[in-house]
């Protein structure tokens, strides 16, 4: 589903991404943990480019992403991406922030936009509030709408970017309950995330990065309770 | 009035459009565009509208050979004029807004342009109301300026008049409070504008 060979990214001089090597299999979750500064942000915007990779490839479902002859519009439209700040769009409603996308990029009409934009406000709890303006929701609700936003273009894959960081601890229960439900229903999902118990109950695979490298990678098991390396055990002992 | 009406709203819509596409271009990556964008922002705000005003009309005609009435000129000085401060105005607006907008829109499959006109601008350009209307005022009072080329423009109109009939305290005092009237007008419905698009 996602194959990423040799994956490099510099911001001049500093180098973020050294050497990544990643396959994500359809219907896999995968977190990827690590210390602030790891480069697992960088790692996931690359994904999408939204950081321009330095070096290596990226391919989505066969097609290199990083390739200029792919139209990466269209590519990105099989990768939802939820971010960390949420990032909806204040001069629209919550359904039009949902309706946006599908209606102009695939060509749905106004009415089964709509009814699949309420499907999926349903499915994260927000039915009632698919005509209020994001500046009167809570955080929470702030994200469980980006989440309906993302899925709308009926993406193969979802990116998360620290999706519960910037959210009230009461708030984040919520949230990893809609990415739980998504994951039961074969999302394939990459969730960066200091949501330690929420990787090892969802996650598939749990990769652990550190100073740009790929430290250590396998099942939430190995990870948490049998840590190989000594990087992995010395940030394990700090935030479990 | 009614030329000074007809030239500020003419040249601020010329303004609007080299706003807009100079304002976007000095945000690009691409060097040419930007600098293009800032030389054209550093010339004219450099110089005194009075020169540029005289400049258009006198000074380019007498180097390239093509005339132009005094209208023309009066409308591109005053459009060149303002559009180099919109240019800054549409720079400071789109720069305003969080990049997280551009993000979220180009994640979903949006163009680079699509999500500018589709997410970014509509927010900016509440924003920039403010801006607009005080750079509009501005540039209603400079079409006065328009009267040394010989445009019937208001503040002409007063010359003419009190040339005649030396009534010089009345007819000026006159032409003030037309102008007050025309940007009076302009300010209530700009706070209507922003009253009417502040939503949620």
């Amino acid at each position: 589903m996602i194959k990423i060979k040799n994956l490099k990214k510099s911001f001049g001089e500093l180098e973020v991404l050294k050497d990544m090597n990643v396959e994500v299999k359809p219907q896999e979750v995968v977190c990827v943990i690590g210390p602030s500064g790891s480069g697992k942000s960088t790692f996931l915007r690359c994904i999408n480019r939204l950081e321009e990779p330095t070096g290596g490839s990226i391919y989505i479902e066969g097609n290199d992403i990083t390739d200029p002859k792919n139209n990466i519009n269209k590519m990105r439209q099989k990768l939802g991406m939820v971010f960390q700040q949420f990032n909806l769009f204040p001069h629209m409603t919550v359904l039009e922030n949902i309706t946006a996308a599908p209606i102009r990029l695939k060509g749905k009409s106004v009415e089964d936009a709509k009814d699949f934009a309420m499907q999926l406000l349903e499915k994260v709890g927000l039915t009632d509030k698919a005509a209020v303006y994001p500046d009167n929701l809570s955080g929470g609700q702030k994200q469980r709408a980006a989440i309906a936003r993302a899925l709308a273009m009926e993406p193969s894959i979802m990116l998360f970017d620290e999706p519960t960081s910037a959210l009230d601890p009461e708030m984040v229960g919520d949230v990893l309950a809609v990415m739980k439900d998504l994951a039961k229903e074969g999302m394939t999902m990459v969730i960066v995330t200091h949501e330690m118990g929420f990787a090892r109950e969802v996650a598939d695979r749990v990769i652990f990065m550190d100073g740009g490298y790929i430290v250590e990678e396998g099942s939430p098991q190995d990870i948490f309770d049998n840590p190989q390396h000594e990087r992995t055990q010395a940030f394990l002992s700090k935030v479990l | 009035m009614y030329w000074t009406v007809v030239i500020t709203v003419i040249s601020l819509i010329i303004a609007l459009i080299i706003g807009l596409v100079l304002g976007i271009c000095s945000i690009t990556r691409n060097k040419l565009l930007r600098a293009i964008a800032t030389i054209y922002v550093d010339i004219i705000r450099g110089t005194p509208i009075l020169v540029q005003i005289l400049f258009i009309y006198f000074g380019l005609p007498s180097v390239t050979g093509i005339t132009m009435s005094a209208l023309t000129a009066g409308i591109i000085a005053i459009s060149i004029n303002a559009g180099a401060y919109l240019v800054e105005i549409f720079r400071a607006g789109i720069n305003s807004i969080d990049k997280g907008q551009m993000e979220a829109g180009r994640t979903l499959g949006f163009s680079y342009a699509e999500t500018m006109r589709i997410i970014i601008l509509p927010q900016a350009v509440r924003r920039m109301i403010p801006a607009f209307v005080n750079q509009f005022i501005v540039s209603i009072k400079d079409t006065s300026l328009l009267s040394v080329i010989g445009i019937a423009e208001l503040t002409f109109a007063g010359q003419s008049i009190y040339a005649m009939n030396f009534r010089a305290f009345q007819i000026l005092f006159a032409v003030g409070v037309l102008y007050f009237i025309i940007i009076y007008i302009l300010t209530m419905f700009s706070r209507w504008l922003e009253r009417r698009l502040d939503v949620s």
